[in-house]
This record gives C-alpha cells, sequence and structure tokens, in this order.
C-alpha cells in the first residue's frame, strides 16, 4: 500500500491526499470545491479501462511530485539584496502631517479658575454662555461637599476596573439612584460620557445588524456605529416620512428573505435633544414606529436629562411617553449633573446583557480582533468616587421639588400652580394653597386660587392657583413674582 | 558577602553571570541564555529574565475534561429550564416585544448561564473604602446561585488588595496629602461641562501637560479624561485607510477599539516575538497593500509596556531597532508600567535604559501607579499640536475633572521629588523591591508564575476552572482579595489568579499573603512547576527586609 500525501501551496491551499493500492485507486480531493481537473473519486473500476486510468493517475501523482511549487507570493523570488532595497527606498507619510508655516500652532483657550456662571477666559471676565452647566450644579456647596466627603473616605482613584474591585458603595448607591430617578429597573454609569452610548451600541449590535440613524447624530453615536459594524441606515434629521420609508423599504427586503430577517435585530438610535441641531426628537412618533415595524428604540440623552420634562427625566417625561417603551436610555452627568461619567438605563432584560458583558465579552476574547458588547464598561477603570458622590448630591438637588409643579404649555399666559403632593384632601390642599396666595398678596403681588362650582363641574380639576400673564407686566415684575411665589412655597410646604 | 533580594540595577560580573546560570532551571537558563548575548550584543543593558513554563500535560488534559464536565452540566440544565423543572432566573423580554427580533441569540448567553454564573460572586465584589493596600468588603450573599445578591449589611474589613492597581500606594486618604485636591474640587468643583477645544480648557490641565512633559522627557503632552478612551479616540487620529497596523495579539481591548475604529489594516504578531513582527513588517515593507501592492503610508507598530494579563515586559530595544530599521512608527501604552519600573518610575523607557525620543507615541494611564484617573498621550511637539487640533477626545469629550487633575499633578511632584521629599522615589524602591520578593518566593513555593521578573503584574496559574472560583474563595475566607481570571479572558487552558503588587504592601501583609499561598497551593494542588526549587532558599531566610520609611 502506498499512500502519498502531497501539499500544494497554490494561492489557496488544496491538500490533495492520493491513495494508490493494488487493485483500485481512490483519489479524494480533500477540498471538494478546489477541484482542478474534474479529477473524481474513482472506485473499484476493473478492465482495461481501469488499468489505464490507474497508469494517467500514477503519472499525473508522479508529475505533482516533481513539479515546481506555486509560491505564495510572486514577489517572494526577490533576491536578499532586492528585498534591501526595497527597504532602503520606502519612506513612509510623516507620522502626522506637517504643520504649515501660515497656520501657527493651535490654541486653546484658558480658563483660568471655576468655568461656572461668571469665568476668566484668557484673562477676561466673561458671563458664560458656553458650559453645559444647565443647573449651575458646577458650583454648588453642597455638591462640592459631598463630594469633599468622599475624597476624603475613598482618595481620587479607584485603581481598577468594575469587575476587579473597582465597584465602590458609592457606584452601587448612584446607579441604584439613577434607577430609580428614571423609573427604570436597572441603571449602570460609565466613567466616560462620550464612552457612554459610543460603548453601548455595539454591545447589542452586531455585525449584520441593521440601525437606522438620523443624519443629525452626534459624534458618540456615530462612534459607537462604527464600532458595531452593523448596517447603518440614515433618515432625514426628524423626518419620520423618511424614516417610515426606510423601514418600509427594509420590511419588502426582509419578506424576500426571511430567514435571515428572523436573526437580524434592527434599532433605531436617536437624541432626545440634538447636540448639533438643538432639536427635540419626535418620540411618540417613533415609539409608534417600533411597535409597528419591531425595532428597538436607543434614546441619547445628554443635552435633555436634567433639562426637559417637569422633573428633569428628559424627553420621555417630556412627551409623557412610558419609559419602558424605549430600550435603552444613555446620558452623560456632565451637563446637567456637572459631574464626570454617563450612564445607560432600561429594563433589567437590557441592561444586565452590559453588566455581563465583562465575560460576554471575552467569550469572543481579546486575543481575536473582534470587539463587542460594552467595553467602556469592562475594560476601563470605574468612575472615581468622589465624581459619583458629586453625581448623587446633584441628583438630590434635582429631586428636590419646589413642592408646586406648573401645569400648562409654556406659550400659554395662564396656567396652574398645583400642589406637587396631596396634603391628603381637597379642603386642606385648598388651605395650603390660600395661604400661598396670601403670603404672596402681603408682599404685593396679587394672585388668585381657581375658584370652581364643584358640584356642577363634569371632571372637577385638582386645587390650583391660577397665573395669568400679562403685556403690561415688565420682565422685573415677572422676576419678583417668581422669585416671590418659591419663596413663599419654600416657607409654607417645608 | 550580603546578597539581599533587593539586588538593584547595577550590572553583573561575569563571575555572577555563571553563577546565575548555573543556579537556573533548564527551561530558565534557555531564557536566560538567550538574553545574555543581547546583554553582550548591548540591545539589552541587563538580563531580561522572562518566563512562560508550560503546565504538565495531564493538566493541560484535565483542563479539557473540567470544562467538558460543565459544558455538559450546562446542556443539562438549559434542558430543565426549558421544560421548566428549574426555574429560569434571567430577565425576560416584555410582553409587548415578544414578537420583536430577539435581543440576544441563545448561544450567548449559554456561557454567563452554566459557568460564569457558578463563580459569579468573585467578580464585581463592592468595596466600601479606600482601595489602598487593605480595604472593607460589603458582605454578600446570594438566596439563588449567585444569579442575585443581598448585601446583608455587614463589613468584611482589613482585607489585604491583591487586586487594585495601586502601584505606589497612591490611592490614599491622608488629609496632608491630600490639601491640594481639596483645594482643587473647592476652587473649581468636580466637573467641567465642556471640552477641551471649547470651553474646558482649565488652567490646571495646561499645569498638568507641562508636567507630563517633564516627568518622560518629551517636548510635549496631551492628556485625556478616561484612559480607555485615550486609545480608542487618539489611534483613529494618527492612522487610517492605507496605513497599516501591527499589534501585539495580547493588546489590551481599547487598543484594539482605536485600531479597528481608524480603519486602518490590522495584523497581528505573536506575543512579543520579534521574528514574528520582523516578518510581518518586512512583508509589509516588500510586498505593500494586498491586491494594489501599492506601498503602505504608514507602519504603526502599537504594544504595551507590561502586559497585565501576562506580566511580561515588552522588547522595547528590539522593538526600536526594528522600527527604525522598517521606518516603522511606534505606539507604546504604559498603562501599567509608568510609575511602576524604572529607577525613577518612568516606565519601560527607564527600565531599558533608552531614550524616550525614540519612540514616536507615548501613551499611559493615570489611573493605575498615580491613584487618579484618566490617561496621557506624549512624544514630539507636532505630534501634540496634531493631536490637539484632531484628537475626537479633546474636540467631543469632557475635559478631565479638576480635583482628578489635581491628584496626578500631586502624585507626579511626589515621584519626581518636587514635593521636597524623597517619599516618591521610596516608594519606587520599595516596588521593586517587593515586587522582586514577591516573584521569588512564589517561585520557590513552586507555583507556575508568568512574566518578567521585575514586573509588579504577577499571574499565578490555576489552569482548572474548577479551581478558580475555589481559589478566590479561599483566599477571601483568610482576608485576601484576589483577581481570578480565566477562559475566555485567558486561553482556555491557563486560568490564573493575578496579582498587583503594591508599595504600599508591608513585607507583613506580602508574608501573610504568601503563606496563605503556600498553605491553598498545597490544598488546591496548585504547585506545578516542574523546576528545581532555588539552590539558595536559605538566603531569603536571612535576608531582613526592612525598608526606612
Amino acid at each position: 500500500m502506498v499512500q502519498i500525501f502531497r501539499f500544494m501551496p497554490n494561492t489557496r491551499t488544496n491538500v490533495f491526499c492520493a491513495c494508490a493500492t493494488s487493485d483500485a485507486m481512490t483519489l479524494a480531493p480533500a477540498d471538494a470545491g478546489q477541484q482542478q481537473d474534474g479529477v473524481r473519486a474513482t472506485v473499484g473500476v476493473s478492465g482495461d479501462g481501469a488499468s489505464l486510468l490507474r497508469g494517467i493517475l500514477i503519472l499525473w501523482i508522479i508529475r505533482l511530485l516533481f513539479s515546481k511549487t506555486y509560491k505564495l507570493q510572486d514577489s517572494s523570488d526577490l533576491t536578499e539584496k532586492e528585498i534591501e532595497e526595497i527597504i532602503e527606498e520606502w519612506q513612509p507619510e510623516p507620522l502626522v502631517p506637517r504643520m504649515s508655516k501660515e497656520k501657527p500652532a493651535p490654541s486653546y483657550n484658558i480658563v483660568s479658575g471655576p468655568p461656572c456662571h461668571k469665568i476668566t477666559v484668557n484673562g477676561k471676565q466673561c458671563i458664560n454662555f458656553a458650559s453645559f452647566n444647565f443647573l449651575g450644579l458646577l458650583d454648588n456647596d453642597r455638591v462640592k461637599n459631598q463630594a469633599l466627603q468622599s475624597l476624603r473616605k475613598y482618595g481620587v482613584g479607584t485603581c481598577g476596573p468594575r469587575g476587579f474591585y473597582g465597584t465602590f458603595d458609592v457606584h452601587l448607591e448612584l446607579e441604584d439612584r439613577l434607577a430609580k430617578f428614571m423609573r427604570t429597573e436597572e441603571a449602570i454609569i460609565y466613567s466616560y460620557g462620550f464612552a457612554t452610548i459610543a460603548s453601548a451600541i455595539p454591545a447589542y449590535s452586531k455585525r449584520g445588524d441593521i440601525v437606522f440613524v438620523d443624519e443629525a447624530a452626534c459624534f458618540s453615536i456615530q462612534k459607537g456605529l462604527q464600532a458595531s459594524r452593523s448596517h447603518i441606515k440614515y433618515f432625514r434629521h426628524n423626518d419620520m416620512e423618511d424614516l417610515e420609508r426606510i423601514l418600509k423599504q427594509q420590511e419588502l427586503e426582509d419578506q424576500k428573505n426571511p430567514r435571515k430577517a428572523r436573526v437580524t435585530r434592527r434599532f433605531i438610535v436617536v437624541e432626545g435633544l440634538y447636540m448639533n441641531t438643538g432639536a427635540i426628537c419626535p418620540l411618540p412618533e417613533l415609539v409608534k414606529l417600533k411597535y409597528k415595524y419591531k425595532v428597538r428604540i436607543f434614546l441619547e440623552e445628554s443635552l435633555s436629562f436634567g433639562v426637559l420634562g417637569q422633573h428633569g427625566r428628559g424627553v420621555t417625561e417630556h412627551f409623557g411617553v412610558n419609559i419602558d417603551d424605549i430600550d435603552l436610555i444613555s446620558a452623560n452627568m456632565e451637563n446637567s449633573l456637572a459631574s464626570v461619567g454617563g450612564f445607560c438605563c432600561g429594563r433589567s432584560f437590557v441592561i444586565d446583557h452590559q453588566v455581563f458583558a465583562l465575560l460576554a465579552q471575552k467569550a469572543i476574547s481579546d486575543y481575536v480582533l473582534i470587539v463587542i458588547l460594552s467595553q467602556g464598561y469592562c475594560f476601563s477603570a470605574s468612575l472615581p468616587p468622589m465624581l459619583a458622590s458629586a453625581a448623587i448630591e446633584a441628583l438630590n438637588i434635582m429631586e428636590e421639588d419646589q413642592g408646586l409643579k406648573v401645569v400648562g404649555e409654556s406659550i400659554s399666559p395662564a396656567f396652574h400652580l398645583q400642589l406637587e403632593q396631596s396634603s391628603g384632601s381637597r379642603e386642606s390642599d385648598v388651605r395650603i394653597l390660600n395661604r400661598i396666595v396670601e403670603y404672596c398678596m402681603d408682599r404685593k403681588i396679587a394672585l388668585t386660587q381657581a375658584h370652581y362650582l364643584e358640584k356642577e363641574e363634569k371632571f372637577l380639576p385638582p386645587p390650583s392657583i391660577r397665573v395669568v400673564v400679562t403685556v403690561e407686566q415688565t420682565e422685573e415684575e415677572l422676576e419678583m413674582a417668581a422669585n416671590l411665589i418659591k419663596e413663599a412655597a419654600q416657607n409654607i410646604l417645608q | 558577602m550580603s546578597r539581599g533580594l533587593a539586588r538593584s540595577e547595577e550590572e553583573l560580573t561575569g563571575e555572577e553571570v555563571t553563577v546565575l546560570r548555573e543556579s537556573l532551571a533548564p527551561r530558565w537558563r534557555d531564557v536566560f541564555l538567550q538574553h545574555l548575548h543581547h546583554t553582550k550584543g548591548g540591545l539589552y543593558k541587563r538580563p531580561f529574565t522572562e518566563s512562560f513554563e508550560q503546565a504538565p500535560l495531564y493538566v493541560a488534559v484535565l483542563t479539557y475534561m473540567g470544562f467538558g464536565v460543565v459544558t455538559l452540566f450546562g446542556y443539562f440544565r438549559d434542558f430543565l429550564r426549558a421544560w421548566g423543572f428549574e426555574k429560569c432566573n434571567l430577565a425576560q423580554e416584555r410582553e409587548e416585544q415578544k414578537d420583536f427580533v430577539p435581543l440576544y441569540q441563545d448561544f450567548e448567553n449559554f456561557y454567563t448561564r452554566n459557568l460564569y454564573m457558578r463563580v459569579r460572586d468573585n467578580w464585581n465584589r463592592p468595596i466600601c473604602s479606600l482601595p489602598g493596600p487593605q480595604f472593607d468588603l460589603m458582605e454578600r450573599v446570594s438566596d439563588d446561585y449567585n444569579w442575585t445578591f443581598r448585601h446583608t449589611g455587614k463589613v468584611i474589613d482589613g482585607v489585604i488588595n491583591m487586586g487594585s492597581y495601586n502601584y505606589l500606594g497612591f490611592a490614599e486618604n491622608d488629609p496632608t496629602f491630600l490639601t491640594s485636591v481639596e483645594e482643587s474640587n473647592e476652587k473649581y468643583g468636580s466637573g467641567v461641562c465642556s471640552t477641551r477645544q471649547e470651553m474646558g480648557n482649565l488652567d490646571i490641565h495646561e499645569e498638568l501637560e507641562k508636567l507630563v512633559a517633564t516627568f518622560l522627557g518629551v517636548e510635549s503632552a496631551m492628556t485625556f479624561g478616561m484612559g480607555f478612551a485615550t486609545n480608542a479616540m487618539n489611534i483613529p487620529a494618527l492612522v487610517g485607510k492605507g496605513c497599516l497596523i501591527l499589534s501585539d495579539e495580547l493588546n489590551h481591548t481599547s487598543l484594539v477599539l482605536g485600531a479597528r475604529l481608524s480603519g486602518s489594516t490590522i495584523r497581528v504578531f505573536k506575543h512579543n516575538n520579534m521574528q514574528s513582527l520582523e516578518k510581518l513588517l518586512r512583508d509589509a515593507v516588500v510586498h505593500g497593500q494586498p491586491r494594489s501592492h501599492r506601498p503602505w503610508k504608514k507602519i504603526l507598530i502599537i504594544v504595551e509596556g507590561i502586559y497585565s494579563m501576562e506580566g511580561s515586559i515588552v522588547r522595547l530595544p528590539e522593538i526600536i531597532a526594528l522600527k527604525k530599521k522598517y521606518k516603522a512608527y511606534l505606539y507604546l501604552d504604559e498603562a501599567h508600567s509608568i510609575g511602576a519600573v524604572g529607577p525613577t518610575g518612568r516606565g519601560v523607557v527607564e527600565f531599558f535604559e533608552l531614550d524616550p525620543r525614540d519612540i514616536d507615541v507615548l501613551m499611559g494611564t493615570f489611573t493605575k501607579s498615580f491613584g487618579s484617573s484618566g490617561g496621557y498621550i506624549a512624544g514630539k511637539k507636532e505630534l501634540v499640536d496634531f493631536l490637539r487640533l484632531h484628537s475626537h477626545s479633546a474636540v467631543y469629550a469632557t475635559s478631565m475633572s479638576p480635583p482628578v487633575a489635581e491628584q496626578i499633578l500631586r502624585s507626579m511632584k511626589c515621584i519626581m521629588g518636587l514635593d521636597g521629599t524623597t517619599i516618591g522615589i521610596q516608594r519606587v524602591r520599595r516596588l521593586a523591591e517587593n515586587t522582586r520578593y514577591f516573584r521569588q518566593r512564589l517561585n520557590e513555593m513552586g507555583f507556575i508564575i508568568y512574566g518578567h521578573e521585575e514586573s509588579p503584574v504577577v499571574p499565578l496559574l490555576l489552569f482548572m476552572p474548577g479551581k478558580v472560583g475555589a481559589f478566590a474563595r479561599e483566599m477571601l475566607k483568610r482576608k485576601i482579595g484576589v483577581v481570578v481570571v480565566g477562559f475566555p479572558a485567558t486561553p482556555i487552558t491557563e486560568a490564573r489568579a493575578r496579582f498587583c503588587v503594591s508599595a504600599a504592601h508591608t513585607t507583613p501583609m506580602l508574608d501573610k499573603v504568601l503563606n496563605a499561598l503556600d498553605e491553598l497551593g498545597d490544598h488546591l494542588v496548585l504547585k506545578y512547576s516542574r523546576h528545581t526549587r532555588s539552590s539558595r532558599p536559605e538566603l531569603y531566610d536571612e535576608t531582613s527586609f526592612e525598608m526606612d520609611d
């Protein structure tokens, strides 16, 4: 029995394994797709034809054995000297383009001192219209004090990622508080705002999945999409018809290939308040489209968190959309909360995935160049505890209600002030509101409660102070009135 | 003749080389000899001793069997769950969205459900104190086999911390050290609310960048708010389409992500293997880009100073020689090495007595040795100026928190001795001594440990999946907090525990850990090393290991 293994390093590796026996011969190409001259397995052919074939095959094998092997690279027949010459000749581009002489080196504005309301830029005192310190919490003494307490206890750095002793009790508290504040099941924090959505998107959306994105999406979303390697489809900024058109198109494509459609995840990625345009996304329409076309929604709320909605819960609260209808909300804590870092929140089903990512990520492993799941969470040092504490205190301040809530559109000249929490009965609510009215009257601001015929009204509105704004009131008077009402509420409702 | 452990940086004499060579076990001897010629040839100024001892064959077989058993049980329990015999604890999709395409594939979760869940209690352990040499852990228990945890409210205090990257012990809360940090918190607040290019470039950032450049001995430096993002957001600014990245196979995820986001072609060379790197470089220069055969625009070699899972130190002198020969650029990530190695804590560049200007891009983080947060990129002025204009981070990400920046300033000044004390340099030396002591003792005990003898990252090989959980739990019982990692973070047969030695560890602390390891090593049969034990054990008993600090 003769057995010949012949490796022929062609441009693609074909491994032919030829076994020759005395009375039957088998020629089995190991790679069936690569048969070159149509020789197929021949088993047990008898007679003259068989011996002829046998002869041809043996000759062919001998030819294979002695023929010149193909080279993997055509050009590796270069001599050593030629190679050295090529290496000598090759000149790479400079690592960074040379700066032209005319264009001076970049200079940043230098802010000396805190970047708060009054700011010193390049030595000039200015009023700050540039920082995202929406709620003025950067300069807040309570926040600073809380950060200081935390600093004294924990030091500055965490010296580790979350998995390896980088999880502090303050991190858990902050996550818990954020989840409660946003009224979601779970929240997780990241140590860098930019990395939040940029890590969250590739944690869910993989190669082959489809993401529908608004054209005006911010840079960190763009980077997240790039990292996800999914199929990206852009729709015109805030144009729901365009989005529906693309979704329909996709639906038609899906019908052609239902098997593929069954495993293709789909996501819409939008911003609550667009960083690049300042526009609000039409969330209710998006939710309708979500259920119609079975697409999940990821919402980036870095600008809208702490700004939109009665309590600052963002665009979901602004539109009164059920937050469970949004699959994932991400926001940073670097604008309204004036700290550092970001968070993702949503249902446990969605969020747990990022926490488990520690291993799931590694299932694909660092060793191959595939990056999935939430790397920003698992592979980076966790948020310094003092910054987490600052964020907690900022949340505390955001959550402290004034006791009164404004009911009515912002453009309505007449609106209502209702009690945030009823004191128990209508009578006592009326009594409390009356004390606020009197407090203001004493200080020369005339207010009135809205009066109703309580028995006759079909649906009796809750007790309220109705405020009417007119053209005659000046800016100062408006401001004075607003401050007085705030003061009254603080004094009477505490 | 007193030959303490703390044999420091001076060169070995010819006689000592012979003694050392004779005393080494066969495999170590090969490694040693391999580097001796480099020492003589001038590339390495001193011996470069790194060890990756292979496990006995039976260990590999048993490890695979271990995985086989848990996998079989996993399938069995999945079967039970599917038929409702066992409660499924995973969070479920809500009713309204049941008909959506599933968010996760079933197999993605198999590992989570069936393997990770068994040992989940050994990760994400919450701590409630400073992450110093000793810390307090929040006690937590699970009533449902690790699916959920409940905090009992009790605190396990005084656990020795062998997991945090607190190499120089700057994770500290001594108020006398922290005055400047407290002041900056009071002055600036904790956030910035703007980006570097917009309104977030504070004077403290400028000061920090000047100091970092001085510390590293380069023209210019730029700092970023997050170490991970420093890599992920700056590599794309440096290379792009038509460029080639040569990346070590064990590079950190952030480097991999940065490389991928850049759009360059990526080729991976074997870990710290110069033959593999040279072959790739040669092929790249000679053959150019695939198909078109146009020459590459630039070639960027990306390596780390100390590899965090292997404890190995990059072969920098050889890489620099290669990069010069092939005109490639070098990106060196010193996340774990800056502050932690080198006679004055300047990282691997100083460790090998090289010129920092030979490295095109010096990158590092402040999370580890400096006990803070964030990262830097340093090098020539034109590189940094370019990044100031083009770095994704400078344009889009909020700048570094002022108190965090102040902590870096403080600790860096301390290492440089600018605070007028010798505390910094003492800590650097102390770390080197602790490292050598710890590694040497582990070697003597017969554990297989990986990496360079001077690397403070010490991986101890456990191999079998079952031992991972047991080891971490037993150590915690002895009040020692360790980090364990297994498949898939490591190759399947190489589960390990990783210790990070710190300058803040006292000798009694290290001895306590070593004694616990000795005991546990026998109990769990972890002493796999087949090399002869040190021929001079009595020396270590004699050495009094005291430092005057």
